[in-house]
C-alpha cells in the first residue's frame, strides 16, 4: 500500500493558508484549494504500518481507517476513499476543517520525521466528494417506529441523529439556538468552519428524515418530562457550555466577555447582516486581551483582528511549551509542543510580534474614570513541583499592568449548564458532568442517554462524533435489544448484538 | 501415575494421553542386503549381513535405557536344510518338499490361554482356506546372553516359528496367495479381539515359502545372540536383508522393527493419511479373479497400527498378491519424476502416465529394499533423499546399504561400486543370476502395454471440451455484496489478491503473527483460519519447489477410476488437470460436459437462511446425499457450487462442503468413482486452495477470486499494461496459486499435487470432534472447539454483511478486520499500540509504572482471548505464596533468557550488536541468527562490552559456517525450522548484500542468496544425528541445540532428537517472527508455542529423555507471566525477539522485507540505519523487568527458584471466566495434565549430559598424534586405516588448531594424515587450514562439509580392477556449506555435489543430480558425466564441465546461469592448475588424459556461470578499471605538474 519509499522521498508539504494579509480582510475560510499532486504525494508518504498509531488510542478517537484512504488517495481513488472515510466519520468535513488532528501527533512517521498530512488529505477527500456529488444521504424505508429525541444539535447530537436515523429510528433534534450546529455553528467561527458547510450538511440529514427544532431550549421553554414521555429514548447532547470564570476584582466591569459571547454574536451577525447589524461586540480600534491560551482563545485572536484592534495581547497562566517533545511527553501521546495556530501567525503579520505571553497569572482589572475597562494587571508565575501536583509560585517583581478596552475570556468549560439535569433528575459525576459511562452512555434515568462534551467535559469535535455514534449504538440496542450499528470500537462484522 | 503396566508383549505404546498421540510416532534407520546373484546359498551371508548391521548401528537409536533397541531385524531365504531339521527335531515331522510349504515367525501373546486362542484360529483359518498347519516351533532366544533392555524384555512377546503345508495342490503363487489371506484374516480377527488383553502382541512377521524374517526390539548387535536360529551353519541363504531401526520415541514395539514382509524402508511416506483413504476408498471397487469372493477378507488391505513402512508394505503386498510383479508395484507406486524429465524416453514416460492414472504416487523421502525371493531390489524417492551405495563383486556378491565400507572387502575382489540414482531401481534377479540394469528393467515394462496409445485414444482433456459459450462472467452489480458475503476484505485485496498476480507468487509480508487464533476471535473467521500448515521438520526433509522444480507437478488424472486390479486402456479414460485451477470457461465446459460417456451434475452448496438452527448441518446431509446418487447415477463429476448465494441463500464453507463429501465417500468406498470439482465464491488464497486439494477436491474454480481481480482492473488498481484483460488476470492468478501450492506441498516434502490431494496435511486448532469426524476425518484438533453451529453463526454473520437483514447496515466497501495490521475496532493482536508505546517508555526510562502498564496490558489482551495462555490462570489459591525476597533474583533468572535467531542481513549491524551487548551483560544469549558473524565481533570492546553472539546458528545456508565460527560460540543451535515459516528456506535480495554482509556470508555484494528448504545433509532424523555429532566434533565445549516448530508431534520428533543426543531443544511458536516470508506461512502454519512446549515435555518425560536435554521455548512471549507459564507448562530457557526489538525503537511496522524500515532496525539502508536510536540498556532493562515481574508471580505461587517451577502444570488451571461465543467448547486440558513418568526416578528437566561418545573419536589420536604440528606448528604426516563407524574425521582436531592458531589456522599442508579404508559420514568435515586428508578407499555422505580450508584427497585402492571414473566414490552432499579449501575426487560422486558451496576449489569425475546447487563461490571442476538439475539456484563461483559427448546442457537448470566456452586466460590457467593437481595428488587417468590433449580438449569445456555473478564481476572490473585510469590521469597530472 502506498509507496514503499515515499517517506523518504517527499518532505511533509501541509496544503497552505491564504495569505494572512489577504485573509484578514475577510471572515471567509482560511483555508486555500489544496494541489491534487501534492495531496498524493502525502499520501505517499504513508507508510502503511503494520500498528498505524495513528487511529490508535492516542490517535484518531473514531478509528479512521487513515492508512486506506491515504493510500487511496495516492492511487487517485477518491470515491473509494470517500466511502472508506464515511465507514467511521459522520462529518469528514467538520473533523477536516476543525481537528487538532491527534492523529499526526500519533503518526509512526513523526517519531523521526515530521508525520503525514492526515488532516488535510481527510478534507480534501471529503470536499472532492461534496463537489462531486457523492455525499448523498438516502431515506430509509425501514422503519422502527421508535423516536429518539436528540438535546443539543453540537457534533455529538448530529453524529448520533444521523446513525440513529439508519436504524431506522425517527430522531427529532431540539436546538435552543437559533441555527442548528451547536458549537460548530456560533463556538467556532466562520473563517475555520464555514457557515455554509454546517448547514449543507443538516439539510443532507434533513432529507433523510431527521427533525431539527431550532429556538427550543429544553427546560426553559420546553418541559423536559414532556419531551422524555413524547419519546422511546432521549439523548442529552448539549455541550459543555458552563465557562470558567475570572475571579478577581474588577471581573464586572463593562468589557469583560466570556469568549463563547463575543464568538457567538460575531457569528450571528456575520450570517444575519455580513457584520452589518452592529449587534456584536466589536473589538475594531479596541486594546484587546484574550486569556487563555487554548483553541478558543485563538479564535477570539482571530475574530479580533478581523474586526480590526488596535492591540493584542494572549495571556496564558502555564509556562510556554517546549518547541520539541519533553521526554515524559514521548510518542504517540500527543505533542505538547508550542504551535504558531493561524490567529497568532495573522497577529504577527498585523502587529509584527507574537501575541502571546506565558506564565501569567491575572490579578485584577482596573477601570478608567468613566467606569470602563481600562487596564489588567498581572503578575509572572512560576510552575514548581513534580508533574503530578504543581504549585504556583507568584514572582515578585514581575508585576504588569496592560492597556485594555476588551478582555475575552476563554478559559475552558466546567461542564454542561444544570437546569436541564435538574429537572430530568439526571445525577452528575463530580466534575458536574451528566453521569453515564463510556460505551452504554445510560444516565441515572432509564431511557435518557447522555454524550459528548456534557457527558465527558470540553474537548474535540471527533470525541463529539466519537460520543455520538457511540451513543447511537448504544440506544438502539436499548430500543431493539440488539444493533447492528457500527460506531467506535466496533466494526460491521462485529456489530451484532 | 504410572504406565508401566502398559507395557504389553508385542507392543505397549502408551495410550494417548494429554498431548501425546501413538500416531505421531516416526522412524528412519539404516537398511541393507547382501545377497549371491546367482542364488548361491550360504551360511557366510548371514555372518555377513550381520557385519553389515553392525557398521551401521549408528544409524539405528536407543531410548533411556541403552540396551534396548528401536529394532533390528534380518530377511532371509527360507533355509530349507535348517528347517527341515529343526522341524525334524523339535516337531518330530519331516516337511514337504521346498515350495509345498511355508514358514514364518510369528508374535503371539505370552499369556498362555490368548496364546492358545491365537494358534487354534490360525488352525482354523489354515483348514478353511484348505491348508494345512504343520505345527508351531518355539523359536529359542536367549535375551539374558544378548543383554536385552528391560524395556524390550518386558515387551518381547512369544515367539514361535509356524510351518504350512499346502493343500488342494496348490503350488507357487496360489500358494502364496492363500497363505496370505490366512494371515490377513487371522490378524484381522485377532488383532482387533477385544476380548484379548494382548490382541497386539499377535503379529505374523513373515509368513512365506521363500522368505522368513527375525526381528525385534533389538540393537543390531543383539540380534543374532538373541535368535540363536541365524547363528546356525545349517541356516543357509543367498539373500540377507538387515534394517536397523531410529524411531522418534523410545517405547516398545516389536512388531514395527523391519524388514516388512517384503520390504525395507529408510525414509517417510509423508502422504500417507492420503494413500491410506485413497486405498480405503478403492476397496469399493477392486476386483480380482484370483481371489474372486474372498476378497473381502483382504480388507482393509491398510492395516491398522502399522508404522508407515507397515502400511506401504500392505498395499505393496496387496498389489503383488492381485497379480503385479514387485517391480512393476514398487515403480507404480514410488514413480521416477517423469513429468518434467525431457530426456525421459517417451514410452516410459507414457508408462508412468498411465500409472499415474492408476495410482497417487506414495511420496516422501525412502530408500527401499524389496525382495520377494525371487527379486531383491532397490529403489529411491525421485528427489534421491536418501543414500544408497553398492558394490558388486568378481564372486557375484552384491552388496547394498545405506553407508559403503560396511563389509570388509579385498579391494581386488570389488567389480563396480555404484549408488542408487533418484526414482531408479536396482534389480537382481536371482533365476536370471544377473543384476537387471534399471533401463532394462524399465524398458521391458513400459513396452509390454501400449501405454502410450491407450493414453492417446482414451484420455479426456480439458482442450476437447471447449469452448463453451456459457461461461460466466463478471457481475459488478452484486459484486461488492458477494465479496462482503463470503468475507472478503479490504485486506484480502491488499495482501492476498493483487500481489499475488502482481509478483506472481504467494505474496510477502515480515514479522510474525500476533494475532487472536480464529477460534479465540470475535470476528467471523474463515473456516480455511482455523486450520494450521503441517511441515516436514527432521524425519524428512522439506523441498525447495523453486530451484527443485523439475520433479514437482500439478497435473492430475481425475475423475471415476476403474479397477485397480486390472491394467487396460479403461484406466487411462480420465480427465487430465494440469492446473487445480479452472478458469471459468473451463469450469462451464465441465458442467455442461457430456462427452464420451462423461456428464457431470452440479450440487448446490447453499443453504436457506430461515432454516436455522441447524441449516448447515442438513444441507451437508443433503450434498453427501446428493453426490453419492449422482455416483449412482453414473455421473463423472459432480461440481459442488455456491453459486446460488443471495439474500436467502446462505453458502457452507467450501471446505466443509467438500471435506464433508470426500469423506463421505471415502467411508462408502465410492470415491474413487467420481471426480469432485468446486465452483466455490469463497476459496481465494493458496491456504484456502491447499486446504480443498488436502480434503479431497479434484478442482477448483476461485470465480469471485477472478471477479474481484476483473473489477480492480477496472478500477485500474492494477497496472493495465501487464493485465490488459480478463484473460491475462485469471492466468497470472493461476501462476501465482501454482508457486503458491507448490511451496506449502514442498513444506511437507511432498512433489506432487496428486498425491497431496486428501492427504490432509493439517492440523485443526479449536474444531471439535463434531466438526472434524464429519468434514475432516483424521485431522487432529486437540483442544476440540468450535462446532457446527458456531460455523453456521460465522457464516451467517458474514453473509449479513453483504445481504443484511436491515438495510441500513449495508456499507458501501469492503470490511478491514485488520488480521494483517492492526486496526482499532479490528481483530485483537498481542502488539497492540498501547503494549508497543509502553514498552518503549519502560525500557528507554527504566520506569516500573509504564512496564506495569505494558504488562496489564499485554497480559489483559491475552487474557483477552488473543493467545492460548490467556485461557489460563494461576491456582494461588492454594497458600503456598513465600515472601518475595526469598524469591532467586531477577539477575539469576535473566540467565535462562536469550534473544532470538536474527540474521545480520534481516536487521542492521546497530541492532544486531545492541541486542548481543545487552544479552552478554545480563549473561543470557544472543544468536547470531542464519547469516555467519563478523569476526571481529568475538574480541572484547574496550569498554569491557561484548559484541559477541554466544548462540551461533547453523542454518540450511550455512553462511559462514566456517570452523573458527563454530569455535566461537556457546551453543551451536542448529534450525530445523522457524516459526514464521516453517518447512521453507530464504532469501537475501542482492540488494540487501552488500560489501560487509557479503564478506561474512562468503558470497559476492549485490548478488542474492538462496537459503534452501531443508539442510542438504538432513533429510532424516539419523542424518540430525549425524549433524550434531558433526557440531559436537567441531566444538566440544558447546552446547548442541535443535531449533523445532510447535505443531502436532513436535513432542516425538522431540525425543527422536533428544536419541540424536542434543543437548537442547528450542520449540519455537508460530507466532514468531521474519524478516520475510510468505503470508501464508506466517499466518497458517505451525502452531502455538504453549501446546509444543507441553506436548514435548510430556512426550519427553514418558520417554525418560527429559533428564539429558534442556527445554526453550520462543515465539510471542512478552511478559514474566509468559515466562512463568512457560515453565510450568516445561520450558528451562525462555527467547524473546519481538520484545527486544520493540525495546530498541521496532514499531511493527511490518516492511522488514521491504527495506524500510524507518526507525533503522529491520534494514540495511546507510539512511535508515542513521535513524536508529536502540541501546543496549532499553534491552536489559526490559528484561530484568520481565524477570521481576516472573519473580512477583513466582512468590505468589511458593516457588523459590525457577528449577522448580519446570512443568509444574498442576498449579495452572482453565480461566474459570471463559465466555465466549466461540471459546466455550475449548478445552485445554490436554495442555494441563502433568506429564506421565513411566518409573518414579524419571526426572522432569534437565539433570544429565548426553554422552556424544566423543572418546572414542578417531580424532582424539589424530590431535595426539598432530601435537607438535597443533602446539609448534610442525609438520607433521600420519598414516592410519579407516572404517564407516569413524564419523566426522577432522573436525575435532581442526578445533584444537584453530583454538590455537586462529582463524588463519595454519601452514597448507602442515598436518598431512593418510587413511586406507572407507570412511564414515562427514569425513573431514570443517577441515581447517592446514590439514590435509588423503584417504585411498571410498567414503560416505556429506565428505568435506563446511571445509574451512583444509585439504581432501580420496582416490580408489592402487590395487582395485574397476575403473576409477566410472564408480561412485563418495557419497551425497559433498561439500555442502564449505567456505574455503580444496577436495581432488577420483572417481564419481552421488547426487548434490557442492551444494551451497561459497569457496571451496574442487575436482571430481563425475556428479549425481543437483550438483552446485545454491552454490556462491568456489570452484567445481567436473571430468565426468553429470545428473539433472545441475546449477540450481546457483548465484556465484564458477563451475567447469568436461562435456566431451556434447548431453550437458539439457541436464543445467539454466534459471540463473549461462553456460559459456573458456575462452579466458584467467580462466584456462585456473583450470588447468585444478586438473594438474588433481592428476598429481590422485593420479587420475581422467586428468592426465585431459592435460595430454591439451588445449584442443578445452573446447569439450563448459564454463557454468552464474548470471548475477557475472553481471556484478563485470561491474567491478568496470568500476576497477575507471578508478585505474582515473588514478592513472591524476598521477599523470601530479607528474605534469612536478614537472612544470
Amino acid at each position: 500500500m502506498g509507496k514503499h519509499s515515499g517517506f523518504m522521498e517527499y518532505p511533509r508539504k501541509t496544503v497552505p493558508y491564504r495569505d494572512p494579509a489577504e485573509r484578514l480582510g475577510d471572515f471567509n475560510e482560511i483555508f486555500t484549494e489544496p494541489v491534487e499532486k501534492r495531496l498524493k504525494r502525502q499520501g505517499a508518504r504513508c507508510m502503511d504500518c503494520g500498528v498505524p498509531f495513528c487511529q490508535a488510542d492516542t490517535g484518531c478517537p473514531i478509528d479512521n481507517l487513515i492508512p486506506e484512504w491515504n493510500d487511496l488517495v495516492y492511487r487517485g481513488r477518491w470515491q473509494e476513499a470517500l466511502d472508506s472515510l464515511h465507514k467511521t466519520n459522520n462529518f469528514p468535513e467538520f473533523t477536516g476543517r476543525t481537528c487538532p488532528a491527534p492523529c499526526e501527533g500519533a503518526c509512526v512517521l513523526g517519531i523521526t520525521d515530521p508525520p503525514v498530512t492526515i488532516k488535510n488529505i481527510e478534507n480534501a477527500i471529503i470536499d472532492r466528494g461534496f463537489a462531486e456529488g457523492w455525499v448523498r444521504h438516502g431515506r430509509l424505508q425501514q422503519k422502527s417506529g421508535k423516536k429518539v429525541a436528540i438535546v443539543g444539535s453540537g457534533p455529538t447530537g448530529l453524529a448520533a441523529a444521523d446513525q440513529l436515523n439508519k436504524a431506522g429510528h425517527e430522531v427529532t433534534i431540539y436546538e435552543r439556538e437559533d441555527r442548528i450546529g451547536g458549537l460548530l455553528m456560533y463556538g467556532i467561527p466562520n473563517m475555520k468552519l464555514d457557515k455554509a458547510v454546517v448547514d449543507r450538511r443538516v439539510d443532507l440529514m434533513r432529507e433523510a428524515g431527521i427533525s431539527f427544532h431550532a429556538n427550543m431550549d429544553v427546560g426553559k421553554n420546553l418541559d423536559p418530562d414532556e419531551l422524555r414521555n413524547g419519546c422511546d429514548a432521549l439523548l442529552l447532547a448539549t455541550g459543555a457550555t458552563n465557562p470558567r470564570d475570572l475571579q478577581v476584582p474588577g471581573r464586572d466591569l463593562p468589557g469583560v466577555h466570556f469568549a463563547m459571547d463575543f464568538l457567538t454574536e460575531n457569528t450571528r451577525s456575520l450570517l444575519e447582516s455580513n457584520l452589518q447589524d452592529d449587534s456584536f461586540i466589536n473589538a475594531k480600534d479596541q486594546d484587546v486581551i484574550v486569556i487563555g491560551g487554548g483553541d478558543t482563545g485563538a479564535d477570539c485572536i482571530g475574530t479580533a483582528l478581523r474586526h480590526g484592534c488596535k492591540s493584542l495581547v494572549n495571556l496564558e497562566l502555564l509556562d510556554q511549551p517546549p518547541t520539541e517533545r519533553a521526554t515524559d511527553n514521548p510518542w504517540p501521546d500527543w505533542p505538547m509542543i508550542f504551535r504558531t495556530e493561524y490567529a497568532h501567525e495573522e497577529a504577527i503579520t498585523r502587529f509584527g510580534n507574537d501575541p502571546r505571553s506565558y506564565s501569567m497569572l491575572s490579578k485584577s482589572l482596573s477601570a478608567d474614570n468613566d467606569g470602563c475597562i481600562a487596564a489588567l494587571h498581572t503578575v509572572g508565575i512560576e510552575w514548581k513541583g513534580d508533574s503530578g501536583v504543581q504549585e504556583m509560585i507568584e514572582i515578585e517583581g514581575t508585576e504588569q499592568i496592560w492597556k485594555a478596552d476588551l478582555v475575552f475570556l476563554a478559559m475552558g468549560f466546567l461542564g454542561p449548564e444544570d437546569y436541564l439535569a435538574e429537572a430530568l433528575g439526571v445525577a452528575l459525576d463530580p466534575q458536574s458532568n451528566y453521569q453515564a459511562e463510556h460505551g452504554n452512555f445510560q444516565t441515572s434515568v432509564s431511557g435518557v442517554f447522555a454524550a459528548g462534551d456534557c457527558r465527558r467535559g470540553q474537548s474535540l469535535v471527533v470525541w463529539a462524533i466519537n460520543e455520538g455514534r457511540g451513543a447511537a449504538r448504544a440506544i438502539d440496542q436499548y430500543l431493539t435489544g440488539t444493533s447492528r450499528l457500527t460506531a467506535p470500537g466496533v466494526t460491521m462484522d462485529t456489530a451484532v448484538g | 501415575m504410572t504406565l508401566s503396566h502398559n507395557i504389553a508383549p508385542g507392543g505397549g505404546f502408551p495410550p494417548a494421553h494429554g498431548l501425546y498421540s501413538p500416531d505421531q510416532e516416526r522412524d528412519s534407520c539404516g537398511v541393507g542386503f547382501i545377497a549371491h546373484i546367482k542364488g548361491r546359498s550360504s551360511h557366510q551371508i548371514i555372518l555377513d549381513a550381520e557385519h553389515l548391521l553392525c557398521r551401521m548401528d549408528h544409524r539405528g537409536a536407543r531410548g533411556s535405557d541403552a540396551n534396548s533397541g528401536d529394532g533390528a531385524g534380518i530377511l532371509t531365504a527360507l533355509p530349507h536344510a535348517f528347517l527341515a531339521r529343526v522341524a525334524q527335531d523339535d516337531l518330530g515331522t519331516e516337511l514337504p518338499n521346498p515350495g509345498e510349504f511355508a514358514a514364518g515367525v510369528v508374535f503371539l501373546p505370552t499369556d498362555e490361554s490368548e496364546k492358545d486362542k491365537c494358534k487354534q484360529t490360525m488352525a482354523r483359518i489354515c483348514a478353511e482356506e484348505g491348508q494345512l498347519l504343520i505345527g508351531w516351533r518355539i523359536v529359542p532366544t536367549r535375551p539374558d546372553e544378548a543383554d536385552l533392555g528391560a524395556t524390550a524384555k518386558a515387551a518381547a512377546p512369544q515367539i514361535e516359528q509356524v510351518f504350512i503345508a499346502a493343500g488342494d495342490g496348490l503350488a507357487g503363487d496360489a500358494f502364496e496367495r492363500k497363505l496370505y489371506l490366512i494371515r490377513k484374516r487371522a490378524s484381522h480377527l485377532l488383532r482387533s479381539d477385544p476380548e484379548m488383553e494382548q490382541a497386539k502382541a499377535f503379529y505374523v512377521c513373515s509368513l512365506s515359502t521363500k522368505v522368513l524374517i527375525y526381528k525385534g526390539m533389538l540393537t543390531p548387535g543383539q540380534l543374532m545372540t538373541f535368535f540363536p536360529d541365524l547363528r546356525q551353519k545349517d541356516y543357509e541363504t543367498h539373500l540377507a536383508m538387515v534394517h536397523s531401526r531410529f524411531s522418534t520415541n523410545t517405547f516398545p514395539s516389536w512388531d514395527r522393527a523391519q524388514p516388512n514382509r517384503f520390504m525395507s524402508h529408510n525414509g517417510e511416506i509423508n502422504t500417507l493419511r492420503g494413500n491410506i483413504n485413497w486405498m480405503t476408498a478403492r476397496q469399493g471397487v477392486v476386483q480380482s479373479d484370483l481371489f474372486g469372493d474372498s476378497m473381502q477378507g483382504l480388507f482393509p488391505v491398510v492395516e491398522p497400527d502399522c508404522s508407515d513402512s507397515g502400511v506401504f508394505d500392505n498395499a505393496l503386498e496387496f498389489l503383488l498378491m492381485t497379480g503385479r510383479t514387485l517391480q512393476e508395484s514398487v515403480m507404480m507406486m514410488i514413480p521416477e519424476a517423469w513429468q518434467k524429465n525431457e530426456l525421459m524416453p517417451n514410452d516410459k514416460r507414457a508408462f508412468y502416465e498411465f500409472h499415474s492414472c492408476v495410482m497417487e504416487p506414495w511420496d516422501g523421502p525412502a530408500s527401499i529394499a524389496f525382495t520377494d525371493g525371487h527379486y531383491i531390489g532397490a529403489v529411491l524417492d525421485r528427489n534421491g533423499l536418501r543414500p544408497s551405495r553398492y558394490y558388486l563383486t568378481h564372486d557375484d556378491r552384491v552388496i547394498m546399504a545405506s553407508e559403503v565400507g560396511v563389509l570388509p572387502l579385498e579391494p581386488e575382489i570389488v567389480k563396480f561400486k555404484g549408488r542408487l540414482e533418484p526414482g531408479r531401481m536396482f534389480l537382481i534377479d536371482f533365476v536370471a543370476g544377473r543384476l537387471v540394469p534399471d533401463e532394462e528393467l524399465k524398458q521391458e515394462f513400459a513396452g509390454r502395454e501400449p501405454y502410450g496409445d491407450w493414453l492417446k485414444s482414451e484420455r479426456i482433456s480439458l482442450k476437447e471440451l471447449l469452448p463453451e459459450p456459457r461461461a460466466l462472467g463478471l457481475d459488478q452489480e452484486s459484486l461488492l455484496l458477494r465479496m462482503q458475503a463470503f468475507g472478503y476484505t479490504v485486506e484480502t485485496m491488499q495482501f492476498m489478491l493483487q500481489p499475488l498476480i502482481e509478483q506472481l507468487r504467494d505474496p510477502v509480508g515480515s514479522m510474525g503473527n500476533d494475532s487472536a487464533l480464529a477460534c479465540l476471535s470475535d470476528k467471523p473467521r474463515m473456516l480455511y483460519d482455523y486450520f494450521k500448515q503441517l511441515f516436514a521438520q527432521v524425519t524428512n526433509p522439506p523441498i525447495d519447489s523453486i530451484r527443485e522444480e523439475i520433479i514437482m507437478s500439478l497435473e492430475c488424472y481425475i475423475g471415476p477410476e476403474p479397477n485397480l486390479l486390472e491394467t487396460n486402456r479403461k484406466h487411462a479414460h480420465r480427465l487430465r488437470i494440469r492446473h487445480p485451477i479452472l478458469t471459468n470457461e473451463e469450469l462451464a465446459a465441465i458442467k455442461h460436459m457430456d462427452h464420451r460417456g462423461w456428464r457431470s451434475k452440479t450440487i448446490d452448496i447453499t443453504f436457506d437462511r430461515g432454516a436455522i438452527p441447524g441449516g448447515m448441518a442438513q444441507a451437508l446431509d443433503r450434498i453427501c446425499h446428493e453426490t453419492e446418487e449422482a455416483i449412482d447415477e453414473g455421473y463423472s463429476i459432480v461440481v459442488l457450487s455456491d453459486r446460488e448465494i443471495g439474500e436467502n441463500r446462505v453458502p457452507i464453507s467450501t471446505l466443509a462442503a467438500c471435506g464433508a463429501v470426500h469423506h463421505h465417500l471415502v467411508k462408502r468406498a465410492k470415491r474413487t468413482r467420481i471426480g469432485l470439482v468446486v465452483e466455490s465464491g469463497e476459496a481465494r488464497e493458496v491456504h484456502h486452495h491447499c486446504l480443498l486439494i488436502g480434503y479431497g477436491a479434484d478442482a477448483i474454480n476461485p470465480y469471485l477470486a477472478f471477479e474481484a481481480l476483473w473489477r480492480a482492473r477496472l478500477d485500474g488498481s492494477l497496472d493495465e499494461t501487464v493485465h490488459s484483460d480478463e484473460r491475462s488476470v485469471v492466468s497470472a492468478y493461476r501462476k501465482g496459486v501454482a508457486k503458491g501450492m507448490l511451496k506449502v506441498m514442498a513444506k511437507m516434502g511432498i512433489s506432487t499435487l496428486q498425491s497431496y490431494k486428501g492427504a490432509q496435511i493439517f492440523e485443526a486448532v479449536g474444531l471439535a470432534d463434531e466438526v472434524i469426524d464429519r468434514c475432516f476425518v483424521g485431522t487432529p484438533s486437540r483442544l476440540q472447539g468450535v462446532r457446527l453451529e458456531v460455523l453456521e453463526q460465522e457464516a451467517l454473520r458474514r453473509h449479513a454483511l453483504g445481504y443484511p437483514t436491515v438495510e441500513q447496515s449495508r456499507q458501501d466497501a469492503l470490511p478491514n478486520p485488520g488480521e494483517f495490521h492492526w486496526r482499532s475496532a479490528g481483530e485483537r493482536h498481542a502488539w497492540d499500540p498501547i503494549a508497543i508505546a509502553s514498552l518503549q517508555t519502560a525500557a528507554r526510562t527504566d520506569d516500573k509504572t509504564a512496564y506495569e502498564q505494558f504488562a496489564e496490558q499485554v497480559n489483559g489482551v491475552a487474557r483477552s482471548n488473543c493467545t492460548l495462555r490467556g485461557l489460563l490462570r494461576f491456582r494461588t489459591e492454594s497458600g503456598e505464596a513465600v515472601a518475595l525476597e526469598e524469591v532467586e533474583l531477577a539477575s539469576e533468572i535473566v540467565k535462562r533468557f536469550c534473544t532470538g535467531a536474527m540474521s545480520f542481513g534481516s536487521i542492521s549491524a546497530e541492532a544486531h550488536e545492541s541486542l548481543a551487548v545487552a544479552l552478554n551483560r545480563i549473561g543470557g544469549r544472543s544468536n547470531t541468527g542464519e547469516g555467519g558473524e563478523d569476526p571481529e565481533r568475538f574480541k572484547l570492546l574496550p569498554s569491557g562490552d561484548s559484541r559477541r553472539s554466544s548462540i551461533k546458528q547453523v542454518a540450511s545456508g550455512r553462511f559462514g559456517v566456517t570452523i573458527w565460527y563454530l569455535t566461537n560460540a556457546d551453543e551451536l543451535q542448529i534450525k530445523m525450522a522457524q516459526g514464521a515459516k516453517p518447512g521453507e528456506g530464504g532469501e537475501l535480495p542482492g540488494r540487501k548484500v552488500d560489501e560487509i554482509i557479503a564478506r561474512i556470508r562468503y558470497s559476492t555484494p549485490g548478488v542474492g542468496l538462496i537459503s534452501p528448504p531443508p539442510h542438504h545433509d538432513i533429510y532424516s532424523i539419523e542424518d540430525l544425528a549425524q549433524l550434531i555429532h558433526d557440531l559436537k566434533n567441531a566444538n566440544p565445549a558447546a552446547r548442541i541445540s535443535v531449533k523445532l516448530v510447535s505443531e502436532v508431534g513436535v513432542g516425538t520428533i522431540a525425543a527422536g532428537v533428544a536419541k540424536a543426543h542434543a543437548d537442547h531443544i528450542l520449540i519455537s511458536g508460530d507466532s514468531g517472527g521474519t524478516g520475510a516470508s510468505p503470508l501464508t506461512s506466517i499466518k497458517h502454519a505451525g502452531l502455538p508455542w504453549e501446546l509444543g512446549i507441553a506436548e514435548t515435555h510430556q512426550t519427553l518425560v514418558l520417554n525418560d529423555l527429559r533428564s539429558r536435554v534442556v527445554l526453550q521455548t520462543d515465539g510471542g512471549l512478552q511478559t514474566g507471566r509468559d515466562v512463568v507459564i512457560a515453565a510450568l507448562l516445561g520450558a528451562e530457557e525462555m527467547g524473546f525477539s519481538t520484545g527486544p526489538l520493540i525495546a530498541m525503537g521496532c514499531i511493527m511496522m511490518r516492511k522488514c522485507h521491504l527495506n524500510t524500515c524507518p526507525v533503522g532496525i529491520a534494514t540495511q539502508d546507510p539512511v535508515l540505519r542513521k535513524k536508529f536510536s536502540g541501546a543496549p540498556e532499553h534491552v536489559v532493562n526490559y528484561l530484568f523487568m520481565v524477570a521481576e515481574e516472573a519473580r512477583q508471580l513466582m512468590a505468589k505461587l511458593g516457588f523459590r527458584r525457577m528449577e522448580d517451577m519446570i512443568g509444574r502444570v498442576d498449579v495452572l488451571e482453565t480461566q474459570d471466566a471463559i465466555n465466549h461465543w466461540k471459546v466455550d467448547g475449548l478445552d485445554l486440558t490436554p495442555v494441563l495434565v502433568p506429564a506421565v513418568k513411566l518409573h518414579p526416578d524419571v526426572d522432569t528437566r534437565c539433570t544429565m549430559a548426553q554422552d556424544h561418545g566423543l572418546e572414542k573419536a578417531l580424532d582424539k589420536k589424530l590431535i595426539e598424534l598432530s601435537r607438535d604440528a597443533i602446539h609448534h606448528g610442525k609438520k607433521v604426516t600420519i598414516e592410519l586405516p579407516i572404517l564407516n563407524i569413524n564419523r566426522t574425521v577432522g573436525a575435532m582436531l581442526s578445533n584444537e588448531v584453530v583454538k590455537v592458531w586462529g582463524e588463519r589456522a595454519l601452514p597448507i599442508d602442515t598436518i598431512h594424515i593418510k587413511f586406507e579404508g572407507s570412511a564414515g559420514q562427514s569425513f573431514g568435515a570443517f577441515l581447517a587450514k592446514g590439514i590435509t586428508l588423503e584417504l585411498e578407499g571410498d567414503s560416505n555422505d556429506y565428505v568435506g562439509k563446511g571445509l574451512s580450508g583444509g585439504r581432501l584427497i580420496i582416490y580408489p585402492p592402487r590395487t582395485s580392477t574397476f575403473i576409477p571414473e566410472e564408480n561412485v566414490i563418495i557419497g551425497n552432499v559433498a561439500l555442502y556449506g564449505a567456505t574455503g579449501g580444496r577436495a581432488f575426487f577420483r572417481g564419481r560422486a552421488a547426487e548434490r555435489f557442492c551444494v551451497r558451496n561459497s569457496g571451496a576449489r574442487a575436482v571430481v569425475e563425475g556428479v549425481g543430480d543437483h550438483a552446485c546447487e545454491y552454490m556462491t563461490g568456489g570452484r567445481a571442476v567436473i571430468l565426468g558425466p553429470t545428473g539433472l538439475n545441475f546449477a540450481a539456484g546457483m548465484s556465484g563461483g564458477v563451475a567447469y564441465v568436461w562435456d566431451p559427448e556434447k548431453n550437458f546442457e539439457p541436464r543445467c537448470n539454466k534459471g540463473t546461469v549461462d553456460l559459456e566456452h573458456i575462452e579466458d586466460d584467467e580462466d584456462i590457467v585456473e583450470l588447468r592448475e585444478l586438473i594438474e593437481l588433481h592428476k598429481q595428488y590422485t593420479d587420475s587417468n581422467v586428468a592426465q588424459q585431459i592435460l595430454e590433449s591439451w588445449p584442443d580438449v578445452l573446447e569439450e569445456f563448459i564454463k557454468v556461470m552464474p548470471t548475477d555473478y557475472k553481471r556484478v564481476l563485470g561491474d567491478r572490473k568496470k568500476h576497477d578499471e575507471e578508478m585505474e585510469s582515473t588514478i592513472h590521469e591524476d598521477e599523470t597530472a601530479q607528474s605534469i605538474a612536478v614537472e612544470g
